[in-house]
């Protein structure tokens, strides 16, 4: 198993008040309650929290970014990534990912994306997002060509990175007169591409139609399994058998020393879901066009409040798994059924949020790479559950011989 | 009563345009919102007593085919000069509203002879120099609407207080053709003030005193930019004119079109 720690970096140094008499805590939240001194802080702790998460012994840390709004402090992911490319020896980086419909210019990403797997001696992940509708308002990008621009991008990318220049690029989106960077990632064909997400259908599919793991985002059980006959179907399709090594899941973990204090901190996560789904306008989460039109009615439905989407509470979550806390022993329990349920091979643990001090949040790193993971890698052995790294996965479908495409097709 | 108009369809650079068309005269050619077409209004029966009127839904719009290749107003502009030609309309009288009046003024840069008059009713197209026009983007589009509105009571009296979920979803399809064309920069051509200096149409620029979406300064830069204007701003008014003020708008617009010769 590939067992990654993350967090979303949120700047929890502001007036919750504030938040919450605006209404909402993105997007047209005035920044003016941003305080620079406490994000300076906060940057730093982040920063030595991921260095420890390597001595602890985790595979990778994953990485993502967001825009105007204080639950993600990553307004580049590239950026943390070339920091930790540089002030890490082993760990993946793991990015997930780069919002591609945002960037007007796919071919400096591809450039900046090569200098961080270079730099890290070829530890890069790149994984691409869509980016949520808040993204797309923030850095004006047209919703209404998110997708258009996501598979152009990508598609972009991959020919930067494996056919050699110089080359034109004449898209629909995306235009260049001269595509030969003089920059190029170490890992042959490319560094390994992860799709992350949990709404869009269309965006399984497309990840299971390229052979790239799929990384599920705190999706409940039933819903996982949903998705993963979605992905087995379309990779049948297209001629292999999707496994273990294309499955990923993120879950909300945190463990402590003490039952009670990873209870308490595990609360934070509420802050968090206030924040992500509770304090953002849908309006501005689903722009005009940036989902598909079986989206239209379910929008209008939620408009008039004849569908209601509410974060069911703590307990709640906690029971149903859908946040885990405890003391090392009790959350392996847990996670163990998790995988056992959905065999992924790349597993995230969601470890701090919100207010979790930066204290608490080092003794979870601590135990998770001591106590956890350990126990999860044995699960996952027993289980079969190999790595896309471990079972040396074909980076992609293009990049997949043709033979065995053939002979899983006959399967 | 009898309905004294009909639901009609053209087959237009490869799409189906629907459009309304209802009583006799010189034909007139009404070009309607960002947020679609709401139906027959009165406003367009009032001017159907003089006119041959035609309102065509825009591409994308309501019932008409959604092109995935438009990209801009201008390329609106342009179908809508091919879908007069399929319908044999040289000269003709104009009315814009809103983002209509974008295009319609589009299509007089395009091409100078085509509109014998023509009216902009609180038209996008040119950056005001104060304030802002109104990000819908921003906004539930029923919460654009209403912004619309001086009288709230004309709001409900044509969509209801609480709008249905097929109208929700019609204005969904809507916000998302204007999204493809509009999107950035929002809802202006800074081209277009400099292009319709070579305008002589005479045209009647018509504004609501209270328009929250767009600025009354957005049709004092129309007045600036157009050699042969006049502007006529109603008082107690948001910006659907067409709604709020029917029969004044249309009376206006009747007087303007009987005007000889057309053209100075």
């Amino acid at each position: 198993m590939h067992l990654m720690y993350f967090t979303e970096q949120p700047m929890s140094a502001y007036p919750q008040e504030e938040g919450e008499k605006f209404g909402y805590t993105a997007l047209l939240f005035p920044n003016k309650f941003f305080d620079p001194v406490a994000a300076s802080r906060l940057y730093q702790e982040r920063l030595e929290e991921y260095l420890y998460a390597e001595e602890m012994g985790v595979d990778g840390i994953m990485l993502n970014e967001h825009h105007n709004a204080p639950f993600c402090m990553q307004a580049k992911v590239n950026i943390f990534a070339a920091i930790l490319a540089a002030m890490t020896k082993r760990v993946k980086i793991v990015l997930l990912g780069n919002p591609l419909p945002i960037a007007d210019n796919p071919v400096r990403l591809a450039e900046e994306l090569a200098m961080i797997d270079l730099i890290s001696k070829g530890r890069l992940v790149s994984g691409f997002v869509r980016g949520g509708g808040v993204e797309s308002l923030a850095t004006n990008a047209n919703p209404a060509y998110n997708r258009e621009r996501f598979v152009e991008a990508h598609d972009l990318i991959i020919k930067t990175w494996t056919q050699p220049g110089p080359f034109r690029w004449e898209g629909n989106h995306y235009h260049f007169r001269v595509v030969n960077p003089w920059v190029l990632p170490l890992q042959k064909p490319h560094p390994r591409v992860w799709i992350p997400g949990v709404v869009s259908r269309e965006t399984i599919v497309w990840a299971a139609e390229h052979r790239y793991p799929y990384i599920i985002l705190n999706a409940p059980l039933e819903e996982c399994k949903k998705i993963w006959q979605l992905y087995d179907e379309a990779a049948a399709r297209v001629g292999y058998k999707a496994g273990p090594e294309q499955r990923g899941y993120l879950i909300r973990c945190h463990v402590a020393e003490t039952e009670e204090k990873a209870i308490e901190n595990a609360k934070q996560f509420m802050w968090m879901q206030g924040e992500f789904t509770g304090l953002t306008h849908p309006l501005w989460a689903a722009p005009a066009g940036y989902l598909g039109e079986w989206a239209r009615r379910p929008l209008a439905e939620y408009r008039v409040g004849r569908r209601k989407q509410t974060m069911p509470p703590f307990e709640k979550q906690l029971e149903t798994m859908s946040i885990i806390a405890g003391t090392p022993k009790q959350v392996v329990e847990k996670l163990r059924i998790i995988i056992e349920e959905t065999r992924p091979s790349i597993l995230a643990l969601w470890g701090n949020d919100g207010k979790v001090s930066h204290e608490d949040s080092m003794t979870c790193i601590r135990l998770l790479g001591q106590e956890v993971m350990p126990a999860l890698r044995e699960i996952g052995e027993k289980l079969d559950l190999k790595s896309p790294f471990e079972a040396n996965t074909p980076v992609s479908l293009a990049c997949t011989p043709p033979h065995e495409l053939m002979a899983t097709a006959a399967l | 009563m009898a309905r004294t108009w009909i639901e009609e369809v053209a087959e237009v650079a490869g799409g189906k345009i629907s459009f309304l068309q209802g009583g006799t005269g010189e034909p007139l050619l009404i070009l309607h919102r960002d947020i679609g077409n709401p139906g027959w209004l009165p406003f367009y029966e009032r001017l159907a007593q003089r006119f041959t009127v035609y309102v065509p839904s825009h591409p994308g719009f309501d019932k008409s085919d959604r092109p995935d290749w438009m990209r801009s107003v201008r390329d609106m502009a342009i179908v809508y000069q091919w879908f007069l030609k399929t319908l044999q309309l040289r000269e003709l009288y104009g009315v814009g509203l809103g983002l209509g009046g974008w295009i319609a003024a589009e299509m007089a840069t395009m091409n100078p002879y085509l509109w014998k008059r023509l009216c902009l009713v609180s038209a996008m197209g040119i950056q005001p120099t104060r304030g802002e026009i109104m990000d819908q983007f921003l906004v539930y589009t029923t919460d654009y609407i209403k912004a619309g509105f001086y009288d709230q009571t004309k709001c409900d009296e044509l969509y209801g207080k609480e709008p249905d979920i097929d109208q929700l979803v019609r204005w969904e399809i809507n916000r998302e053709m204007t999204t493809r064309i509009a999107w950035k920069p929002y809802m202006f051509n800074q081209a277009l003030p400099i292009l319709l200096r070579g305008v002589d149409t005479p045209t009647l620029i018509v504004w609501g005193r209270e328009d929250r979406i767009a600025p009354v300064n957005c049709g004092e830069r129309y007045m600036q930019a157009l050699p042969h204007a006049q502007f006529v701003v109603l008082n107690r008014c948001g910006h659907f004119v067409e709604v709020e003020k029917p029969e004044e708008l249309a009376m206006l617009i009747v007087e303007e079109f009987g005007r000889e010769p057309a053209r100075s």
